[in-house]
């Protein structure tokens, strides 16, 4: 069967209306898990089927598509969503934060912020916060529909007792609206501040677990923790090796098998981007290499 | 004086077999109620009933709360009874794997009810924890410890640690010492003798064992198929039991 003859987007009318209108349902009540009919995709669960999935149903063809994966552009999850909404939507990409319209995203917020303009799209492992605590989903839902949420701060006394700081680092629990707890998807908890008050809209898709859930532009998020042990956006406590950004968040990659290693910005557009308006880091090809 | 627990008239049937049937009951506060019956009595039935986990087909439970006075707890909404659940009862399993999160470490299982009502300083919970555990005579330095690691008699006392530590002013107990060996039984009796006491609580104890029940309990239910053959205070009932089935059940106590 040629490309062209699958519909705009691969996914059918029908099914886009249906993940629309639990997505619409998902922006009415912030934090909320809709259930979805999710499909099958040509591709296999956890490398981004729900994610694909609500971008396919929020994608027109005047929309410009951007993939990150872990904040980079070119590795091989994003390419390869990237690859296929190139052939199945005929759409523009671009990995240039600024001018894309949809972001799908794998476990990172751009650095750059977003516009009122876009919509990001997250895909989801486990949408279900609580779930590690309490395998039935019964028991969890009921748990969200009456607002119980202690057992979600025995996970943080946990963390404290054993390590003394919340040690949680990524999927960081947040309550929204002062109502129901989410799970943000891995993201790490450095972004989490960047959920809340955010001009653009956010979409969070589950594709195995069929669950939807949103963020209207605007929304309050905020990060759960203890009065004397408050949340801290954490990141490697370095600069960029190689565009020298202070306030972006750093991936460490060893260079070399003398143990060398180097910090750089996870978010490949934004440390792209400083490179080429002259910004230079400790480690930039020219300058001494950071041991 | 109001009851703080007035039971009237509670019925549950399991399709044709009866669970318990038309038992009636008020419990004043600080007092303590016992009931015995062999296996399958209705005992249990009864006290999840009362404990808000099974509906009953017919009948009232009416507790008497500390905002509203007396309300009828079966027909109050959910979020309702499970508040009253976490704050004013506590349920003491039998299994004390049934009432602990096993993965949870000694002071987050104390913790978990605190959490649930709202407390959010990170210091002050594990303060509390710390204080629970010795008031049921585990060492502090276990409160990181998970109860997986601890003997039956101590995942028993933790558990009511867990229980009691949002100061519940009537506690449920489903055969607290079953399964316990005799000396570790003792102890138990022991401790939860002197928490009623101290802390003046008002409790129900379904067993099968009547030495905890000469030692706990100020009154005694006998049922036996779902229904209450004899009630009145425990030394009456155990030292002359008038209904053919509760002299049976004393008499076939064993001596040592």
């Amino acid at each position: 069967m040629s490309e062209s003859a699958y519909n705009f987007a691969y996914l059918d009318e029908q099914t886009k209306r249906m993940i629309r209108r639990a997505i619409l349902k998902g922006l009415a009540i912030p934090g909320y898990q809709v259930p979805f009919a999710s499909r099958e995709m040509p591709m296999p669960y956890g490398w981004g089927t729900g994610g694909v999935q609500v971008s396919a149903a929020v994608l027109t063809p005047e929309d410009t598509f951007k993939v990150i994966d872990q904040g980079a552009d070119d590795t091989t999850n994003a390419v390869s969503i990237r690859t296929f909404f190139e052939r199945t939507a005929d759409v523009e990409t671009t990995t240039e934060t600024s001018a894309a319209s949809v972001i799908q995203t794998r476990h990172r917020i751009p650095e750059e912020p977003l516009t009122e303009d876009q919509i990001l799209v997250y895909q989801v492992p486990i949408p279900e916060p609580l779930r590690f605590l309490e395998p039935r989903e019964s028991e969890t839902r009921k748990m969200h529909s009456l607002e119980e949420y202690g057992l979600m701060h025995v996970k943080l006394y946990e963390d404290i007792s054993r390590h003394g700081h919340i040690a949680t680092s990524y999927a960081y629990p947040v309550k929204v609206e002062g109502r129901y707890v989410m799970d943000p998807s891995p993201i790490p908890k450095f972004d989490n501040p960047k959920l809340g008050q955010m001009a653009a809209v956010q979409l969070f898709g589950a594709g195995r677990e069929q669950r939807i859930y949103a963020l209207p532009p605007y929304t309050d998020v905020v990060s759960l923790d203890f009065d004397d042990h408050p949340f801290e956006a954490s990141k490697a406590d370095q600069v960029c090796g190689l565009c020298g950004a202070e306030d972006s968040y750093l991936d460490e990659v060893i260079i070399d098998d003398q143990g060398g290693r180097l910090f750089c910005c996870s978010d490949t557009d934004y440390c792209t981007s400083r490179r080429a308006a002259g910004h230079q880091g400790p480690a930039f090809p020219g300058s001494e290499v950071a041991a | 004086m109001t009851p703080l627990l007035s039971v009237q008239g509670v019925t549950k049937h399991y399709g044709r077999h009866i669970g318990c049937a038309d038992v009636s009951f008020d419990l004043y506060p600080g007092e303590v109620m016992g009931i015995v019956g062999e296996s399958g009595s209705g005992k249990s039935t009864l006290l999840n009933c009362m404990a808000g986990h099974l509906a009953p087909d017919s009948g009232q439970v009416v507790f008497d709360t500390r905002t509203d006075g007396p309300r009828d707890t079966v027909t109050m909404s959910e979020p309702e009874r499970r508040m009253l659940g976490r704050t004013d009862w506590a349920f003491v399993h039998q299994h004390a794997r049934d009432g602990l999160r096993m993965g949870v470490s000694a002071g987050g299982n104390v913790g978990e009810r605190l959490m649930a009502v709202g407390e959010r300083h990170y210091g002050d919970i594990r303060d509390k924890a710390t204080d629970w555990l010795q008031r049921v005579e585990i060492d502090a330095e276990r409160v990181d410890d998970r109860p997986t690691t601890f003997s039956g008699g101590m995942q028993q006392r933790l558990q009511i640690a867990r229980n009691l530590v949002t100061g519940p002013r009537l506690v449920f107990m489903d055969e607290p010492t079953g399964g316990l060996d005799v000396s570790v039984q003792a102890r138990l009796l022991d401790l939860l003798r002197g928490l009623v006491r101290d802390l003046g609580l008002s409790a129900i104890i379904v067993t099968h064992d009547l030495a905890v029940v000469r030692l706990l309990a100020d009154r005694l239910m006998v049922m036996k198929s779902g229904r209450v053959v004899e009630a009145g205070l425990t030394d009456q009932v155990l030292d002359d039991p008038q209904h053919a089935y509760s002299q049976l059940l004393v008499s076939s106590v064993l001596q040592v």
